[in-house]
């Protein structure tokens, strides 16, 4: 054995990648949500990434968390400095292997990464929605991706896949459109919030709200906008991606920069430094709006309650996939427990269902970092949906 | 393929609905879904081993046998598998009562204990006994019951388990290859293997 340590995740990289948009539901036939108000035209910005078989059964959905995007993996340019958030997972001869499978990662509704959300044009006004726009849920997202996946002419998909409200959207996808999934992969996610994850995303919110530059949802003419409030919201949510372990391990009670405490209010140590980056670095790419909408959605998301009247195995019932679950240990965002409940009513129901909590230090946030275990579980998951896709063709 | 394991393979019927209690890495599972065509699901304990067996394509969670078993469906499998794990369980009359609701049949193996070297080492040496098929010390043993093929028979008995099938084999521990022991297997099998069902009718 050398000493030579390959640090970089095996597999090739997608390469360059565009952005690109389908508009639909343009009046008079608008959008109709949850909450029973209407929306119209719904643009969604989309990614793909390898190539659709002709027989199209080799389509992979990818769902993005929270704040993430259609950039799923790839560079849209050479001097990008970074490529997309799942580059790791995504890419020839990696987990999710685009030789083989054809990936689609769209922005969700409400979002503001190119996809329709309160800060695209109200064409009604010809201003920026703000609040006039409605409060959306994970149901109406995944009815928006049914719209961009029909018109990609793909009436079953291989495999839906996403972690935390990423998975969110996989199992809405599996009990809403049964015979349209194969397989669902559901990673550090949860069928409904509990109180202490609607609680974050309330501090968050109000965070947002009560910055004087937020000015009820209407800031996008004003040139100041409510960075302080998105940052602390960002601030916040990072502390809950994380874990104590984690942050010990990161920070500990490291200073940043200094011999010894200051006896101010800067940031002493590393951790505040670290937050307060971190919520500076986010509202750069984010809107507060889309924040407070997106949050919302991952906070009403209730499965049972939507597809079972309360009752989880009710739910699932409707399922006809594979599915494929996984918790991390120290993820108490959406712990273990949760996970469990989901894999207990798949059970219940007689579903093919694996599931694997993985011992992992960095919280909620393991699922995006770079894992073997979860890249070798993944892939095979993937592969024996594959084969069974086409039984003739495999073996 | 473990000798053993062979055996319990040859009692499931192709094309049968198969549940694995503490099915490991999968192996037995992966043999009955590649030579008899089954559907079978496994509950594995150990991560990394949950994670070898859903790596190599087979449905597997992770978990507690005693507790992940109670969440399946009544008849929800043909046949139910618990394949040297026995010994390791607190409540076995319950665990087995939990095979038979979920499955039309249930498969144990365990180590007999009744085995003459077992015997011997306790009669000649006066220690417990430490053999291949029980490898662990009084004192960092996973192993809480001691079963002998002929207790096991009086337990089924007790309990309303009706053995429809039962094998003793001689093996050595973890090898492909073996026997079947038909003269005084309690005394002469290192391993017991048990087909059982609902008792049909009380006598």
């Amino acid at each position: 054995m050398s000493g030579y340590v390959d640090q970089t995740a095996p597999g090739g990289c997608v390469g360059r990648v565009e952005k690109r948009l389908f508009t639909f539901a343009a009046p008079p036939h608008p959008l109709i949500v949850e909450s029973g108000l209407s929306i119209g035209p719904v643009t969604l910005a989309y990614e793909t990434y390898g190539e659709l078989t002709p027989e199209k059964d080799n389509a992979v959905l990818v769902l993005h968390a929270l704040t993430g995007d259609s950039h799923a993996a790839g560079y849209y340019d050479k001097t990008d400095p970074k490529p997309g958030w799942w580059d790791i997972m995504i890419g020839p001869g990696k987990a999710i292997d685009t030789a083989k499978y054809f990936v689609i990662c769209s922005n969700v509704l409400g979002g503001c990464m190119g996809s329709t959300g309160p800060g695209s044009i109200n064409p009604a006004t010809n201003a920026p929605y703000g609040l006039e726009f409605p409060v959306v849920t994970v149901g109406d997202m995944v009815t928006a991706q049914k719209a961009l996946v029909d018109h990609l002419g793909i009436g079953r998909l291989l495999a839906v896949v996403g972690g935390s409200m990423g998975g969110m959207q996989v199992l809405e996808w599996s009990v809403r459109y049964p015979d349209m999934v194969r397989g669902a992969v559901s990673l550090a996610s949860t069928t409904k919030h509990s109180a202490l994850a609607i609680a974050f995303n309330e501090v968050a919110r109000q965070a947002i709200m009560a910055d004087p530059n937020w000015r009820n949802g209407d800031y996008y003419r004003h040139p100041e906008k409510p960075d302080t409030g998105l940052a602390v919201a960002r601030m916040i949510g990072h502390i809950t991606y994380l874990s104590d372990e984690a942050m010990r391990a990161k920070f500990d009670r490291r200073l940043q920069d200094r011999c010894d405490i200051s006896f101010n209010f800067e940031a002493d140590f590393q951790v505040e430094s670290y937050l307060r980056h971190q919520g500076r670095k986010f509202v750069d790419r984010f809107d507060a709006n889309s924040f407070l909408y997106v949050t919302k959605a991952a906070d009403y998301f209730n499965l049972e309650k939507a597809h079972g009247d309360g009752s989880a195995v009710a739910a699932f019932s409707k399922a006809r996939c594979a599915y494929l679950v996984v918790s991390f240990t120290s993820d108490w965002l959406y712990p273990t427990y949760q996970s469990k409940a989901m894999v207990q009513a798949m059970k219940k129901n007689g579903l093919d269902v694996s599931f694997v909590e993985i011992t992992a230090d960095w919280g909620h946030d393991a699922f995006l970092l770079p894992n073997p275990r979860l890249a070798a579980i993944l892939s095979r998951f993937l592969g024996r949906l594959f084969d069974e896709a086409r039984p003739e063709a495999g073996n | 393929m473990r000798y053993d394991l062979q055996i319990i393979a040859s009692w499931i019927a192709p094309g049968s609905r198969v549940l694995d209690l503490g099915c490991g890495s999968g192996d037995l599972l992966s043999h009955l879904i590649r030579e008899k065509g089954i559907s079978g699901t496994g509950i594995e304990i150990d991560e990394a081993r949950v994670a070898e067996a859903i790596a190599r394509g087979l449905s597997v969670v992770h978990g507690d046998i005693n507790e992940e078993i109670a969440d399946y469906p009544d008849a929800a499998f043909d046949s139910v598998i618990l394949s040297q794990t026995l010994q390791q369980v607190y409540d076995p009359g319950r665990l087995i009562r939990e095979m038979l609701r979920v499955g039309r049949r249930g498969i144990v193996s365990f180590p007999n204990f009744a085995h003459f070297g077992v015997r011997a080492q306790l009669f000649f040496k006066g220690r417990a006994p430490v053999s291949r098929e029980l490898p662990y010390q009084w004192h960092d043993t996973p192993n809480i019951r001691v079963i002998a093929i002929k207790d096991f028979r009086r337990f089924c008995k007790a309990s309303g388990f009706s053995i429809l099938r039962e094998t003793a084999i001689h093996t050595p521990h973890h090898q492909e290859t073996g026997r079947i022991t038909t003269i005084l297997p309690n005394l002469l099998a290192t391993y017991g293997i048990f087909l059982l069902g609902r008792a049909s009718a009380r006598p």
